[in-house]
């Protein structure tokens, strides 16, 4: 495999990896405050309709952005209200979350656009209408100055701005979770509420202000999805990139900078089954398009399996808070 | 501490659960524009005005209390099995394989052979996250979402590249052969000489599905295993205490769940395309959840809330047909009653409980209500 090809998967990589990184950050704070979150993937696709069908609808995509986020933290609130308030079984709410998701974006695409549960394509609004990609500086210049400069010019420059957002949150998780008193705070609720309702702060509010972190983050992921790696939205389009973000956060055992690390791989995983012609050419092998499909589920299985070293979880997950027993 | 006398637990809270998503769902169907009357007037004459209409309500009524008792029983012993989906994908290839391969003369015969090979297929498929879960802690609803996708990959590998017969373009199998042929409603009908259900998919497997849930019933309140399962389900800690091993628990409630999912397959495989395609389960396995949270994990329950989902399906699709909204409002309604008999039942029981106490008088405790899953066997006193 030439530098080229290969620079091209990793760059796509890294394009697939930025909703996997929002969505599995999303996952951190929510897991780390002892929420768990399996309804990430009805979030991103919620975000993701609402971010294209206003971005169609305004030919802004910032004000697109602005919706998904504001429908993905909607879900949220009844993610909150069901495992917080209401004390609910949180995996049950969030697949009741992603089936809501699921199917009120086709009703809702339906009634807008009328195209079978689709938006229209963005790039028929204008060139606002979409996050464009962003050339950094010299990077046309690079082109030709030798590898360092093609792997500049190919592989980190040329994204959209969501893309340098994605990865500049993973600093800023780590030092929210693990230099602020808030971050304090947050893991706390997730390994012993009790404790932190002893210290007298309040652990509903630190546990709606995860899953509301968790909202906007979610947010970006959709409107990443649908206006910045394709261009509009289609019915069930998150694919399963919620389940992913996921097995990539407990791959990461909850840490920001290898839940970075785990979305990268997961993306390349992703990038392989998109050029399935330069694996076999690498591989000499008729390699079966749907195994190279299958492969980061199949890996996430195996990751799951306990083969890398045991992923412990924050010790209140999953359980609600009740104050007085 | 119980409040409320045993039938509200049962009846008042679901029936209140499911009123409260439907008039949200009429509320959905107002903002797109339609009237909610109009549409359930539809979907009653669809799904209910005829034995045709009967004959497709039964027939998706069959596909979910297979998927139904199937995570029903996985719930029991605390254990949310969503890989119903993939698991009846499987059971689909098992039964396709015993009906292609193997010259049945009768369907008498082909019968319980296809039920047994759709139920190992299906339980197979349930094994490696049963047994990830129960040896190394790999928590089971992550690892069944991942399953659901490996089967999709799987069917559609199979499908492309073993099952097509030579020339075909569509993904697919052979037909089976006239022998794996079962007799649909119109046929039995047709015995006594009576003409109904025409063109109608519902099949003898209704019957299959009605014993199922007799045979489930029986296994979970009068088996010693399925004494085991339910007391490895409310409490591991005493369930271990009493000699229950969690490994065997975990394992086989898994496997029967997920030989019940597959078994969904002689209905919509055998059954109804009598061949194997792409997608036949057609989201059943998920609905499977719904079903069972409605039902309260009881084979009773499950089949009443079975019964409705068929409704809704085959009525959703008439609404497709015939008015403007998108089949998608079935999941919109399949999510409101999950969430609401699910994760917010706190919501209609705290206020309700509260009503209770009012009129409360002496009276002894009664059992508590079926278990739900839980990542943890410990879950928070209430």
């Amino acid at each position: 495999m030439d530098l080229v090809t290969l620079l091209q998967i990793l760059d796509s990589s890294v394009r697939l990896a930025t909703p996997l990184l929002f969505a599995c950050l999303a996952g951190l704070f929510s897991e780390r405050a002892g929420i768990f979150d399996i309804g990430l993937e009805g979030k991103m696709l919620a975000a993701a309709f609402f971010s294209a069908a206003v971005a169609a609808l305004t030919a802004n995509v910032w004000i697109g952005a602005l919706a998904g986020i504001g429908a993905s933290l909607v879900l949220s609130a009844i993610h909150g209200l069901a495992s917080i308030t209401f004390r609910g079984n949180q995996l049950i709410s969030g697949v009741a979350i992603n089936f809501l998701a699921a199917g009120l974006t086709v009703l809702i695409a339906q009634d807008w656009f009328s195209q079978g549960g689709r938006t229209p394509s963005l790039s028929e609004f204008g060139p606002n209408a979409r996050f464009t990609e962003i050339t950094l500086p010299f990077a046309d210049a690079a082109r030709d100055s030798g590898p360092v400069g093609l792997i500049y010019s190919e592989l980190i420059s040329g994204h959209s701005i969501l893309v340098y957002v994605g990865l500049l949150t993973v600093p800023l998780t780590w030092f929210i979770l693990f230099r602020t008193r808030f971050g304090l705070r947050l893991r706390a609720v997730g390994e012993n509420p009790a404790a932190v309702d002893t210290a007298g702060v309040s652990v509903v509010g630190l546990r709606y202000a995860a899953v509301a972190i968790c909202g906007i983050l979610c947010g970006l992921a959709g409107a990443y999805l649908a206006t910045g790696l394709q261009a509009g939205f289609v019915k069930d389009m998150s694919s399963g990139r919620g389940y992913i973000a996921l097995a990539a956060l407990i791959f990461a055992k909850w840490r920001p900078w290898y839940a970075l690390y785990a979305c990268l791989l997961f993306g390349f995983l992703q990038a392989l089954s998109l050029r399935q012609d330069a694996v076999e050419r690498l591989t000499q092998i008729d390699v079966p398009g749907q195994l190279l499909d299958a492969l980061p589920y199949i890996l996430t299985v195996v990751i799951l399996a306990g083969f890398v070293g045991k992923a412990i979880p924050p010790r209140a997950g999953g359980e609600p808070y009740v104050k007085e027993r | 501490m119980d409040v409320m006398p045993k039938w509200a637990d049962a009846l008042l809270i679901p029936l209140i659960s499911i009123l409260i998503a439907f008039v949200l769902s009429a509320g959905v169907i107002v903002a797109i524009g339609e009237d909610p009357m109009v549409a359930l007037n539809t979907m009653v004459q669809g799904a209910l005005g005829s034995s045709y209409g009967w004959g497709y309500t039964l027939y998706y009524t069959t596909n979910f209390i297979f998927t139904g008792l199937a995570v029903a029983v996985a719930f029991h012993a605390r254990m949310f099995n969503i890989g119903g989906e993939g698991q009846a994908i499987l059971g689909g290839l098992g039964v396709a394989l015993v009906c292609l391969y193997v010259p049945w003369p009768h369907w008498i015969l082909a019968l319980p052979f296809a039920i047994i090979g759709g139920a190992l297929f299906g339980a197979a498929w349930a094994a490696v996250p049963a047994y990830l879960q129960a040896k190394r802690g790999s928590h089971i609803v992550i690892t069944t979402i991942m399953f659901n996708f490996i089967a999709a990959a799987l069917l559609t590998y199979v499908l492309v590249e073993l099952l097509r017969p030579a020339g075909a373009m569509d993904p697919a199998s052979a037909g089976f052969p006239e022998g794996t042929h079962l007799p649909t409603f119109q046929d039995m009908a047709g015995l006594f000489g009576i003409t109904a259900f025409r063109g109608a998919p519902a099949n003898v497997t209704f019957l299959v599905a009605l014993l199922a849930c007799v045979l489930v019933w029986l296994l979970i309140w009068r088996t010693r295993l399925g004494y085991e399962i339910r007391a490895y389900g409310h409490s591991e800690p005493a369930a271990v205490y009493a000699g229950i091993s969690p490994v065997k628990i975990i394992m086989v409630a898994m496997l029967i769940s997920g030989a019940l999912a597959g078994m969904m397959a002689i209905n919509n495989v055998m059954g109804e395309a009598e061949r194997l395609v792409l997608n036949s389960v057609e989201g059943a396995g998920f609905i499977g959840i719904a079903v069972a949270l409605m039902g309260r994990s009881h084979p009773l329950g499950v089949l009443l809330a079975a019964l409705l989902f068929g409704f809704l399906y085959q009525g959703g699709a008439e609404l497709s047909l015939w008015t403007n909204i998108p089949r998608e409002l079935i999941v919109v309604i399949q999510a409101l009653v999950i969430l609401f008999t699910g994760a917010l039942d706190n919501m209609v029981r705290m206020p309700l409980e509260r009503f209770f106490l009012m009129f409360r008088k002496k009276r002894p405790a009664e059992p508590a209500t079926a278990p739900k899953p839980d990542r943890k066997s410990t879950t928070a006193a209430e």
